[in-house]
């Protein structure tokens, strides 16, 4: 009777290993990368290699409230650019940043795939549709309220 | 011997439950759903329902595609039949349970029809029981709502809404309608019987004769015929084989495979292992993004649940097969949609295409013989092996088979997920099952197939969706992205957008790909701008004649990186330039020669001034103006210097009258 064969396992995979660590700490602290790279039996340098070839990864500390602005072509035709430049300004800060209090931290995605509800943007875990530039003071007070 | 579970054996015997127990309230809440605000209907739905005391179940089912009408919800009470109910807010939320559960008044300003199950809505006798008359059944307050519904003496069915009646639904047949977490509903609707077939009926070669004569061809976008993939991974030689299915959907502008992993996971797991029975492969693994939370979710319930009732693991159904899968989390790079990058990353590596051959089906992951698919190529795998492969062969063109699901959006009036027979019209699509251009402007084109797609003019809207037609038009099926555009998009503009996606995903292997795109970009950056922008260091191009030539070296630059670009990526990354040249080559001669934006979305080359009519005098704009070309008094008006302004927009993007205009 045929079983069922799993991959060969030698080493754990470098991936697998950073996405633990980064479910963690939200990004990949420099002695994590460090020992993820010694348990698959990789050099920093390669762990890194990888790190950064994924948009996933992040290597430095997230905010509190990630922000994430969907750049994909529906929101682009719906204005998606506007919400990122009303962002920019209300926090001051450019896509790959924190804001000083740690609160907020803003990044662009490819595609949310939430197209038919663009323009889009996750606040944490919340899924806004629809949103326009006016909206987003709104928004950020509600998370800044919340502490 | 693992217990055997109970399939229904064929097709035809499935019928969905037609009575429930108790209220049953089934709220969409894939990602869109949950983005138009399904948790909080589902907070008021429970608050109300605690009050009243009323024994009710509250289910979380997946897209019904009609995101225009999120949040829809279902109200399915005992006796009645199942009614669709959108778009649903925390306000007419309390109203559809104080009008339908209290009352038994139907608020036909929010019905969107009796939903699909039923062919027709059901007989008197059905009704018998209810403590609402015929007359009343028939005189509810039905009117033409915003669902603009032909609602004629008898409730209508959501299969005649003006966006469900041209729809064929093969792959999206259960989306939405069952619990996705739930293994019994996907049973019910006739789950698993293409297994059963494919293992108690079928040798593995009957099973791959059946794929290839459905015609399927790979639904992720080049359209390689399925059943040939198949026999290709069944003749290499080598040990162990994989299946994998590619659930990387990086297309921006592309949802397909979101919708179906979170609205019916089953499909997926059973379509890949009918595909492992047949190339004789033992693991699998589905490659899904990290950016699809949900989606991750119901798979891995989906995946516990399968193992649990012994249609994963040891001894499938009690037989001599085996088959397990295993989930792997994308980190984020749109090259891992091809398929030698994804087999990369799924190894642990970066995830980098190689040259073609060897093939996966000769050496895949770990080096083994691998059969890829992407998501919605397995889903319809089900069906073809549940009603025969000539059943789907009946469905599409000669050379295209059956159906083909498409993501609508962008400035469509009815946005959605959609499933149409291949060789319907692109016109159709648009103009019938979405309803037309939002705020009836003009259509301008239609962008198919994502950053390795092109865009259609109106000209060729009657070109039919088949594989074929699509590439001599310029574009590709691709994975089934369709963003419509209007007169307010720039298409240069487009063309930009997509490079610089393409130019940030390249995975930097090789030159023509990672320095062509980066030109290609750079030299459409000039167009968009005035000349001597950005200090003439991008290009030297001033007179007119020397920006119009920078047309003809974009022509030349695009095909060369066509030509010699290393993998898919790179090879079809110059198509939404190469497509929109084709067809709005004046736009970019308009660009080019008259520095002039004739859509208005070209920041650099529009004109900014402020209407005094509605100007508020807020100050909003002189605050942000980071060059100091606003001036004016708080509470008056304000006016732009054009001689100090440097075109960044940002005072057209802060202010709150729309007083900023830019032509």
């Amino acid at each position: 009777m045929a079983t069922v064969v799993s991959p060969v396992k030698t080493r754990p995979s470098i991936i697998v290993l950073l996405q633990e660590v980064q479910e963690r700490y939200g990004y990949l602290p420099r002695e994590e990368v460090a020992r993820c790279a010694r348990a698959a039996g990789i050099s920093v340098a390669q762990a890194y290699g990888v790190a950064s070839f994924y948009n996933f990864f992040k290597l430095s500390k997230p905010g509190k409230y990630p922000i994430r602005v969907c750049t994909g072509t529906a929101c682009h035709v719906q204005g998606g650019q506007g919400l990122l430049e009303r962002l920019r300004s209300e926090l001051g800060i450019e896509p790959g940043e924190t804001t000083p209090d740690g609160l907020f931290s803003l990044e662009t995605v490819a595609c949310l795939g939430a197209c038919s509800m663009s323009p889009a943007m996750v606040v944490g875990d919340d899924v806004y549709g629809r949103v326009t530039p006016r909206e987003i003071p709104r928004i950020l007070a509600r998370y800044r309220r919340r502490g | 011997m693992a217990q055997v579970l109970q399939i229904r054996p064929t097709a035809q015997q499935h019928r969905p439950r037609k009575v429930v127990a108790q209220p049953h309230f089934l709220v969409g809440a894939g990602t869109c759903g949950l983005a138009a605000g399904a948790e909080k209907v589902i907070q008021v739905l429970e608050a109300e329902l605690a009050i009243r005391g009323t024994p009710a179940v509250i289910k979380r089912v997946g897209c019904m595609g009609m995101c225009k009408w999120e949040v829809m919800v279902d109200v399915w009470l005992p006796g009645r039949p199942r009614l669709s109910f959108g778009p649903v807010n925390e306000k007419n939320a309390k109203r559809l349970l104080h009008e339908y559960l209290d009352n038994g008044v139907v608020p036909g300003d929010m019905l969107l029809g009796v939903t699909p199950g039923y062919e027709e809505p059901p007989s008197l006798e059905e009704m018998e029981g209810r403590s609402i008359t015929e007359e009343e059944w028939l005189t509810a307050p039905i009117q033409p709502g915003p669902n603009e519904l032909p609602v004629v003496g008898r409730l209508p069915l959501l299969k005649d809404h003006p966006m469900m009646r041209h729809q064929l639904r093969i792959v999206l047949q259960n989306c939405g309608l069952i619990d996705p977490e739930s293994l019994e509903e996907y049973l019910e609707r006739g789950g698993y019987a293409g297994l059963q077939r494919a293992l108690f009926e079928l040798s593995p070669e009957q099973v791959i004769e059946e794929v290839t004569i459905s015609g399927l061809r790979g639904r992720g976008g080049a359209g390689f015929p399925t059943g040939k993939k198949w026999a290709l991974a069944r003749q290499a030689k080598g040990s162990p084989k994989y299946v994998i299915c590619n659930a990387d959907e990086g297309d921006p502008g592309a949802f397909m495979d979101r919708s179906v992993l979170e609205g019916d996971p089953f499909r997926i797991l059973e379509g890949m292992t009918i595909s492992a029975y047949a190339i004789g492969a033992s693991f699998g693994f589905i490659y899904v993004r990290a950016e699809y939370p949900l989606a991750v979710e119901r798979l891995r319930k989906a995946i516990e649940s399968a193992r649990e009732h012994g249609l994963l693991g040891e001894n499938i159904l009690g037989t001599s097969f085996s088959f397990d899968i295993e989930l792997k989390i994308g980190a984020g790079a749109f090259v891992c949609g091809e398929e030698t990058a994804l087999i990369a990353s799924v190894e642990g590596k970066r995830g980098m295409p190689r040259p073609r051959p060897p093939y996966p089906a000769e050496r895949g992951v770990f080096g083994c013989p691998t059969n890829i698919n992407n998501v919605e190529t397995y889903a319809n795998i089900p069906d073809i092996v549940k009603r025969g492969g000539k059943w789907f062969a009946s469905i599409g063109t000669e050379k295209s088979k059956g159906t083909k699901v498409f993501a609508l959006s962008g400035k469509v009036r009815w946005s959605g997920l959609i499933e149409v027979p291949m060789g319907t019209s692109i016109r159709d699509i648009v103009f019938k099952i979405g309803g037309g251009i939002e705020g009836d402007r003009k259509f301008k084109a239609v962008q198919m197939g994502g950053p390795s797609g092109g865009c259609l003019p109106e000209a060729l809207l009657d070109t039919p969706v088949d594989y074929d037609s699509l590439v001599a038009a310029g574009a590709i099926m691709g994975s089934g992205g369709m963003v419509v555009m209007d007169d307010t998009t720039c298409m240069v503009d487009v063309a930009r957008f997509f490079l610089n996606f393409t130019r940030e995903e390249s995975c930097g292997q090789c030159t023509p790909c990672r320095e062509g795109i980066a030109r290609l970009y750079n030299l459409l950056e000039e167009i968009t701008h005035r000349p001597g922008w950005n200090g003439g260091r991008l290009g030297a191009a001033k007179t007119a004649e020397e920006r119009a030539a920078l047309l003809e070296e974009i022509e030349r630059l695009g095909r060369t990186i066509r030509d010699t670009s290393l993998c898919g990526l790179g090879q079809t990354a110059p198509s939404p330039v190469l497509s929109t040249l084709r067809y709005f080559r004046d736009e970019y001669m308009t660009h080019a020669v008259e520095a002039r934006c004739p859509a208005g979305r070209c920041s650099d080359l529009l004109t900014y001034s402020i209407d005094e009519a509605l100007c508020q005098g807020c100050a909003q704009c002189a605050r942000s103006c980071p060059s100091g070309a606003i001036g004016g008094e708080k509470g008056k008006k304000y006016h732009i210097n054009p001689d100090v302004c440097i075109r960044c927009a940002l005072c057209l993007r802060v202010c709150n009258f729309g007083a900023v205009k830019a032509v």
